[in-house]
């Protein structure tokens, strides 16, 4: 066959997933649960966690979506077993990306749900001990640069029930002065909504 | 198996070998169809026979027939005419469509209809989408109250200046009724187009039936090569060029002719004339084939499309918690090329505009993939099919969030 559609590591983990949960969920008790997506968007994350002492000792998870979407649920519950919760809360997609080597970009969003619903599953261990909350992403992408509105920011805006570029300048002001960062803010609103369902 | 099924013949068809041979033949035949001499000459007039195999396909007069590049070009002209000079050019014409405003399409067109359409919107034209049933099928009650409701209200600007509705649906094959939806377009006071690139050469396409003003269709989907298509316009029917330049195709649309491609487009649209009934009984029997493997062998799925309108050839599959793109790579590693509905393989979080139109839900859209079969498929490869795909289904369910029974 000539060259495939991704890359081999994809194929790999696209023919031979790893971790998959082959039991009924009640039947592999976990310490954190955590799902992303939607499936009116195509893909929806299940990752179950078992952590002790700070430390992922295990990963089960499940996958309705595209390829690449179940090729980085599969490569990412290799990767974070033996990770410390932090570590393995500040994953990026990129690096998920680069562990699976690489995927064309209209591809990324698949990767972006995968650290999501691990995040998911750290916050509700983290919330079912009473633990604190752990310090979020290091890297935060400055969306709106005139008025420094960030995209955690936008994101704690859609939860608070925004979902229109009127409804987010109501609130924030952004884009109200040079007004460049429209296209953009759309953008990470679409990824939202594919995050959080409606 | 080592040869790779394809199951993708909505997608294109392979050149048939009497069309391939006509073609290269006529690499050679290389003057120019408008010169003069003999040279010129002699492709004129293997030109004109190919206008009149193709004007048969669908039972009109050679003259009615317009070249282009292929399906998307066509539907392009007719809708940038809407928007030309060409719409009041005679006294006739002025009085029949000066102020109209209002075109409707169907919610499943093709995106070369849509985006055609929502160009005019542009340029303050009134467009509307007509909504399809389940089945695809355009909803007629709805379908009257956008064509009479400029007449009811008395306001011209929202009497209908054009009506597109393609005559069979590329993703789930539904074939419409288009001489009554022409019918009542024309006691609008509309013109009326039916986009039949899916259609013709598989189903019975005769325009003295359909009454149609405008119709269009192409060459690679018809076992002809790619990059060539016809318009086929009524006596009187407004045109406007959308490529203008030359007195080719009587001015209305300039460029050299593609005449090895126009003479094998008219060898491709005899052998299918010559075929249809055939052809059309063989493929009916594979869909069906295939279509009660997966009932027998898949449990929860669904059959889309409309159950008999439906073209011979075409059947579209829902596999409710297996997702499209994941199916279609899965069958990909087994040597089969089908399509999908799903988001993931159009590179947007938007599933299928045809099947969301139906209504079925954005999961069976996203699971859905369509089979289409032609000239070179054969039962053992059907069966195939039906050994490899439940297998698959059964695998991408078993990762899913969407628990399914199996």
């Amino acid at each position: 066959m000539n060259d495939w559609l991704y890359s081999d590591t994809v194929k790999d983990h696209f023919m031979n997933p790893r971790n998959v949960l082959d039991t009924d969920e009640a039947d592999w008790p976990c310490d954190g649960r955590g799902i992303v997506g939607n499936i009116k968007c195509g893909d929806q994350m299940l990752i179950l966690l078992r952590i002790k002492d700070g430390i992922i000792t295990d990963c089960r998870w499940k996958t309705y979506g595209c390829a690449s979407a179940l090729a980085s649920t599969s490569i990412l519950s290799e990767a974070v077993k033996g990770m410390r919760i932090e570590d393995a809360y500040i994953l990026k997609p990129e690096d998920i990306v680069s562990k699976l080597g690489g995927l064309p970009s209209n591809k990324i969003h698949c990767s972006v749900l995968g650290d999501k619903a691990l995040r998911a599953a750290i916050d509700d261990y983290l919330e079912k001990n009473n633990l604190p909350p752990l310090a979020g992403r290091e890297n935060v992408e400055v969306i709106c640069s005139c008025l420094n509105i960030t995209d955690r920011d936008i994101e704690e805006a859609y939860k608070a029930g925004d979902r229109s570029w009127e409804d987010l300048q109501a609130r924030t002001k952004i884009g109200t002065a040079c007004g460049s960062c429209k296209e953009r803010t759309l953008e990470f609103l679409h990824e939202l909504e594919h995050l959080y369902g409606e | 198996m080592n040869k790779r099924i394809y199951l993708d013949y909505n997608a294109t068809t392979p050149v048939d070998s009497r069309v391939q041979n006509i073609f290269i033949r006529e690499l050679n035949n290389f003057a120019n169809a408008s010169s003069m001499h003999e040279d010129g000459r002699t492709v004129a007039a293997a030109l004109n026979e190919a206008r009149k195999r193709v004007a048969t396909l669908i039972n009109v007069d050679a003259e009615q027939i317009l070249f282009t590049s292929g399906g998307s070009e066509s539907n392009n002209t007719i809708f940038r005419t809407m928007a030309s000079p060409a719409m009041e050019a005679t006294t006739s014409r002025k009085e029949r469509f000066s102020g109209r405003k209002r075109i409707l399409v169907s919610a499943i067109e093709h995106p070369c209809v849509m985006e055609s359409a929502k160009y005019l919107a542009t340029l303050g034209m009134d467009v509307h989408f007509i909504p399809v049933d389940a089945d695809g099928r355009v909803d007629e009650d709805r379908y009257r109250e956008l064509l009479f409701e400029g007449e009811k209200t008395g306001r011209r600007d929202l009497m209908p200046l054009l009506v597109s509705i393609m005559m069979a649906n590329n993703e789930i094959g539904t074939i419409q009724d288009i001489s009554r939806l022409s019918a009542l377009a024309h006691e609008a006071g509309s013109l009326f187009h039916t986009d039949a690139v899916q259609a013709a050469g598989k189903i019975p396409v005769d325009v003295s039936v359909l009454g149609v003003d405008y119709l269009t269709y192409s060459g690679h989907k018809i076992y002809g090569p790619k990059g060539v298509g016809a318009l086929y316009f009524a006596k009187g029917a407004p045109l406007d060029p959308l490529i203008r330049g030359g007195h080719q195709e009587k001015g209305l649309r300039a460029g050299t002719y593609n005449a090895p491609a126009i003479i094998a487009f008219g060898e491709a649209a005899l052998i299918a004339a010559e075929r249809l009934d055939e052809w059309g009984t063989r493929m009916r029997s594979l869909r069906n084939r295939l279509r009660d493997g997966f009932i027998a062998k898949v449990p929860d799925i669904r059959i889309n499309g409309h159950p008999e309108q439906v073209l011979p050839n075409t059947l579209n599959v829902s596999f409710p918690g297996a997702e499209g793109e994941a199916i279609l790579l899965s069958m990909d590693l087994e040597g089969i090329d089908v399509s999908t509905g799903s988001a993931c393989a159009s590179g947007d979080l938007e599933p299928s505009h045809v099947l969301v139109a139906t209504g079925v839900g954005p999961e069976l859209a996203h699971g859905s993939i369509r089979f289409s079969m032609g000239n070179e498929t054969t039962v053992e490869e059907i069966d195939y099919v039906l050994e490899k795909v439940p297998p698959i289904i059964a695998r991408l369910r078993s990762f899913s969030t969407v628990i399914h029974k199996e």
